[in-house]
């Protein structure tokens, strides 16, 4: 089970995840900032460290694990390579709760009525496409019941954004759905670590009837999978994760969407065994990303969902154009 | 029947009703253990929701008995070691490698982690053989043509090595020598005792391979029996409104439909 990809993926996970800890305005040494970490004195150093850097690395490979796995999760149970997170209406339904939460102004109340809003707008999503989608054509309702909560979500937080009551909360509104690791804190890792954790074991536990679900539905249930059962984890697995790394650092596109055809080459293809390739891609990209937002602009940091929707969309066009000369020849 | 073998699926009275249409009705059905039974019938007679029904994946009335025990007591895990399902939409989603496709036969035989099971090469490399697709086992399934995506699959249900195997129009797109060199695998694997239910549409092919022929016709049984008994003129006409031309040689009767019944005129 652990092949040498998931070897080198988890060691650039590691590095990456250093290199970021070393990142940032404050002028620290290499040696100085690691040690800072373990170190008791309490002094700048330390806090920098530990309430600054080290939330915002933690978070970065939580979220991109998080939106790698979900996007190979879908893919397999979909049988869509053009599967993501997004498409389930799970990030935009979280996206819509932070915002209700902004726009009621409740988000000064306290640090964690934002985060608390996205779980609320993510479990409201997954309740509804778990209701939605029952019975023999399950899978088209999962995609169709996701595509219209997606644009309703989106109308919605256009709507919020129309009835703001003044140009600085609409501001604090986009700048949220843009999505970003800046100023997070353990709170925020331990918010989402636990909902993390538990649907990426629904999502771990599905991975052999993704497998089968790769010859239909039909053939997979004569396989001894129970269909229903494997929607049921997808979807509470991608909510939970989604939503939570939604709720911690606002919407991150095309991680989920590009990692798993970024790590498919490289594997026997098979929808179960990619899926701890692409946590361990998503977790690297994301960090990579995060990195790169901070070394681009040094002085007001980039949003991480614009660098990963910078990377993201070229890759996908090129996909589209690959995908298509692949069929024609 | 072969009185020998031991009863592999029955039914009893089974119905079947999708949305307000009833799709099958009163179908009293058995096959034994070492027999091929070729399931005919036109269009919309019913014949791929018989073998869902067997497979357990639609809602039926009535009773199904698959190795001596009831259909609603199987569970999903218990019944894909005794039922294979060749289902008639062929697909195949991801460039899987073919001798992959084929292991995932064996999903219903691997325990934790893809562990426990021990027949597992063996049983790929046999049906891989049956099937022959053997000189196509490092190629992505996906890039293959229709006619052996269709045999690759047929390897993947003959490796899962269960005592009945369902196959809807398997024999649908290949060409005439896979056609027999498939209806061969299944004799095969029937002579070593497993009960092969197979839908066709192919006559000559279903009279000539099949030990036995059950013939749908409105969600019901127009006829059960020897190919040569049961593919009469006067049938075809009234089931398939074909008129056949009907010779004999010593491997049995060859159909040749010439033109459309009377009333279809």
């Amino acid at each position: 089970m652990i092949s040498r990809l998931n070897i080198i993926l988890a060691a650039s996970v590691l590095i990456l995840a250093a290199l970021s800890l070393l990142v940032g305005p404050a002028a620290l040494g290499p040696g100085e900032s690691l040690s800072a970490i373990f170190s008791s004195d309490g002094g700048t150093a330390a806090l920098i460290m530990r309430e600054i850097r080290l939330p915002r690395a933690l978070l970065g490979v939580l979220i991109g694990a998080s939106l790698g796995l979900s996007g190979a999760a879908l893919q397999g149970f979909l049988r869509n390579p053009l599967a993501e997170p997004g498409i389930i209406g799970v990030s935009s339904s979280a996206s819509l709760g932070a915002v209700l939460v902004f726009y009621s102004g409740l988000a000064g109340a306290s640090l964690l009525a934002l985060p608390a809003g996205a779980l609320v707008g993510a479990l409201a999503a997954m309740l509804a496409l778990i209701g939605f989608s029952r019975g023999n054509t399950a899978t088209l309702t999962l995609i169709l019941a996701g595509v219209a909560l997606s644009s309703l979500a989106g109308a919605l937080t256009s709507l919020a954004l129309n009835l703001s009551p003044n140009p600085f909360a609409s501001y604090e509104i986009i700048f949220w759905l843009l999505g970003s690791l800046k100023d997070r804190s353990m709170e925020h890792v331990w918010i989402a670590l636990p909902l993390m954790l538990a649907g990426w074991i629904m999502i771990a536990v599905s991975a052999r009837a993704l497998d089968a679900l790769s010859f239909g539905e039909e053939a997979a249930a004569s396989l001894g999978v129970d269909v229903g059962r494997a929607r049921l984890l997808v979807v509470g697995g991608v909510a939970l994760s989604v939503g939570a790394a939604t709720a911690v650092a606002g919407a991150i596109g095309f991680v989920g969407l590009v990692v798993p055809h970024l790590v498919r080459p490289f594997t026997d293809r098979m929808p179960g065994g990619l899926l701890l390739p692409s946590a361990l891609g998503g977790a690297a990209l994301l960090t990579a990303a995060d990195i790169a937002a901070r070394l681009i602009r040094p002085a007001g940091e980039l949003n991480v969902g614009v660098v990963t929707a910078l990377i993201g969309a070229p890759f996908f066009l090129w996909l589209v154009a690959h995908s298509r000369r692949e069929v024609q020849s | 029947m072969n009185a020998e073998q031991p009863i592999a699926v029955s039914t009893a009275g089974l119905s079947v009703t999708l949305g307000p249409r009833p799709v099958l009705a009163g179908i009293d059905f058995a096959m034994a253990r070492g027999e091929v039974v070729g399931l005919l019938g036109p269009n919309g007679a019913g014949k791929s929701t018989l073998i869902r029904a067997l497979a357990g994946q639609v809602a039926f009335d009535g009773s199904i008995a698959i190795e001596g025990r009831d259909q609603h007591d199987l569970t999903a895990d218990a019944r894909s070691r005794i039922v294979a399902h060749l289902p008639q939409g062929r697909m195949i989603a991801w460039p899987l490698a073919v001798e992959t496709v084929v292991g995932l036969g064996r999903l219903p035989w691997r325990g934790f982690a893809g562990r426990g099971d021990a027949d597992g090469a063996r049983a790929c490399r046999e049906a891989m053989e049956l099937a022959d697709v053997t000189h196509l086992a490092g190629r992505p399934a996906t890039a293959l043509s229709g006619g052996e995506q269709a045999r690759v699959l047929a390897a993947r249900a003959i490796a899962q090595a269960t005592p009945v195997l369902l196959a809807d129009e398997p024999v649908a797109g290949l060409d005439p020598a896979h056609q027999m060199s498939l209806m061969l695998a299944f004799r095969r694997i029937a002579a070593r005792g497993r009960a092969v239910l197979v839908s066709l549409h192919d006559l000559t092919l279903a009279a000539r391979w099949c030990d036995r022929v059950v013939v749908l016709h409105d969600g019901r049984i127009a006829a059960d029996g020897a190919p040569a008994s049961v593919l009469t003129a006067d049938l075809l006409e009234r089931v398939f409104d074909i008129l056949v031309r009907l010779d004999h040689d010593e491997c049995g009767p060859i159909l040749t439909p010439i033109g459309l019944s009377a009333d279809r005129e």
